[in-house]
């Protein structure tokens, strides 16, 4: 009896199903949130100002800073800032860059650049562009010049370093493979060299965009009439801080734009990466 | 055209990688290199083809170029360099590009390459896109397109699980069987070896000297059939490769 009744026995054996231990961390893109985010934020805050438990002297309301940007895009002067900021930043980014990425290629490719070039770069780029200022002031004048040179300077080193970076990164493989089949120096680095260092060229250029964005206020601090660092930096100077909130604001909305056009310009360009 | 090394020797610094080797390749024939990990019969193949220099000795062409040839020696990779960039059609015209073809001329060779490896449909495909069989068809149109004197391949199917392995070692013997190309194959797979080879070649460990040389005389189309014939072959092989690959195994790394 007892052996029949075994199996039986050891089919009553306690049965569980395996427990799932995997999954996570992988974050997943949730559309809306981050609107919903900064909506709750600014609504949060309008709702303190306006039962007082945030002072006015502490932080304007929202709404006193949008009563300020009415009475800016009023008076005309909205265009005018954005306008000559735009100009700045554009002019400077754009020579910063494309000189970057010409001493990067220079030094990604040619060993005398690299030992010459390299370390100047590594001794520049750290230096804070706004402390030269004044030099900047005293070589390209007090106008537009020394504005356009501080972002140009601020956007230059940090090009090099990625462009170069991304010469260096390209695969050997695929470059013995053009010279295998007999392609020319410049066919190797034009369609070789060139397209594979794009992916980290153009994460310098989103780097190279903020730093733009934050030289310009400094370089707007001195003998600018106009200019949202211009303005920034008055509203700040007569503690007019619901104006000041209005210029933070629009530098924050100008580097998203930013932002946006490179993340358009990654995804058009580097649509091989899928 | 004939290739041929003499006395060629190499070494990475102090480390004597090849050491007098002395070969002849044969046009309209597949020869084989075989040899333990570490052997040089990479260094080898690379050094044939100009993408090294030799510390000693050469390698030589002999005969005259075949007509409308643009890359005499052309290799296959391993891992297939092809740009991910590029579209199947793209990756061909790359290394056509450089020749002064006209639009037309070049978009012929592309559509007849990729005739010839069954590619058509994959025309527009982008790398990523395609399973790693289908990219080193690609790189083997790639190859063809330039209508090379010698296809050097390098470990060409080693990236590759063995059902495609398979896959791709028949459509070799199938694009043989047509073409008659003449190439110089390195592997460390004896079955590749045995299916594949005209002759095959026995590296020794490093330095890679020239251990023997393998003639295996039955048609290569047959090979599949009477592949029970090819096993004392491939006994033959491993008899000459098993102490060096085992002496290979044991080594400390010392490059």
């Amino acid at each position: 009896m007892s052996d029949l009744l075994e199996p039986a026995e050891t089919a009553q054996v306690k049965r569980q199903k395996v427990p799932f231990r995997g999954g996570g961390f992988k974050p997943r893109p949730i559309r809306f949130v981050a609107p919903l985010v900064f909506l709750a934020l600014i609504l949060f805050w309008e709702l303190g100002s306006q039962t007082g438990v945030i002072s006015n002297l502490v932080l304007p309301a929202p709404s006193e800073a949008y009563r300020a940007f009415v009475e800016l895009f009023q008076s005309g002067l909205l265009w005018k800032h954005v306008s000559t900021s735009l100009y700045r930043l554009v002019f400077g980014w754009s020579i910063g860059t494309a000189l970057g990425i010409m001493v990067g290629l220079l030094i990604g490719l040619f060993s005398l650049a690299r030992a010459s070039l390299l370390p100047l770069t590594s001794a520049f780029f750290p230096i804070p562009k706004i402390a030269l200022l004044p030099l900047f002031i005293i070589w390209f004048g007090i106008g537009e010049g020394s504005k356009v040179a501080t972002i140009l300077f601020g956007t230059f080193f940090p090009t090099v370093i990625a462009t170069y970076g991304g010469v260096d990164n390209v695969e050997r493989g695929l470059i013995r493979m053009g010279q295998s089949f007999g392609m020319s120096w410049l066919s190797i680095v034009r369609k070789i060299i060139l397209p594979g260092a794009l992916p980290a060229i153009l994460s310098g250029a989103r780097i190279s965009a903020s730093i733009a964005i934050i030289l310009l206020v400094a370089a707007e601090m001195i003998g600018a009439e106009y200019g949202i660092g211009a303005y920034v930096l008055m509203a700040g100077s007569l503690f007019a801080t619901d104006q000041l909130i209005v210029g933070v604001a629009m530098l924050s909305v100008l580097g998203l734009c930013v932002s946006w056009l490179i993340g358009r310009a990654e995804k058009a360009l580097l649509n091989w990466r899928g | 055209m004939q290739i041929s090394i003499e006395n060629l020797s190499h070494a990475y610094g102090s480390v004597e990688v090849l050491s007098d080797i002395n070969l002849t390749f044969e046009p309209g024939e597949i020869a084989v290199i075989i040899g333990p990990s570490g052997c040089g019969k990479s260094t080898l193949l690379r050094l044939m083809g100009g993408l090294e220099e030799p510390n000693q000795g050469a390698s030589y062409l002999a005969g005259d170029v075949p007509d409308g040839c643009l890359n005499p020696l052309t290799y296959i990779f391993q891992d297939f360099a092809l740009l991910p960039w590029r579209s199947v059609a793209g990756n061909i015209s790359l290394v056509l590009e450089d020749h002064n073809l006209s639009k037309s001329q070049s978009e012929a060779i592309i559509a007849d390459v990729l005739d010839r490896t069954n590619l058509s449909e994959f025309h527009d495909a982008l790398p990523r896109q395609l399973s790693g069989g289908m990219k080193q068809r690609v790189a083997i149109a790639r190859a063809l397109a330039v209508r090379p004197a010698f296809l050097l391949m390098d470990e060409p199917l080693s990236a590759l699980d063995s059902q495609t392995r398979e896959l791709l070692m028949d459509d070799l013997v199938d694009l043989w069987a047509r073409e008659r190309f003449s190439a110089c194959y390195v592997t460390h797979n004896l079955s590749e070896a045995v299916r594949l080879g005209h002759k095959v070649i026995v590296l020794s460990r490093r330095p890679g000297k020239v251990r023997g040389v393998v003639d295996i005389r039955m048609p290569l189309e047959e090979r599949r059939e009477r592949a029970a014939e090819l096993e004392d072959v491939q006994q033959k092989l491993w008899q000459m490769m098993r102490e060096e690959a085992l002496a290979a195994d044991r080594e400390l790394a010392n490059v």
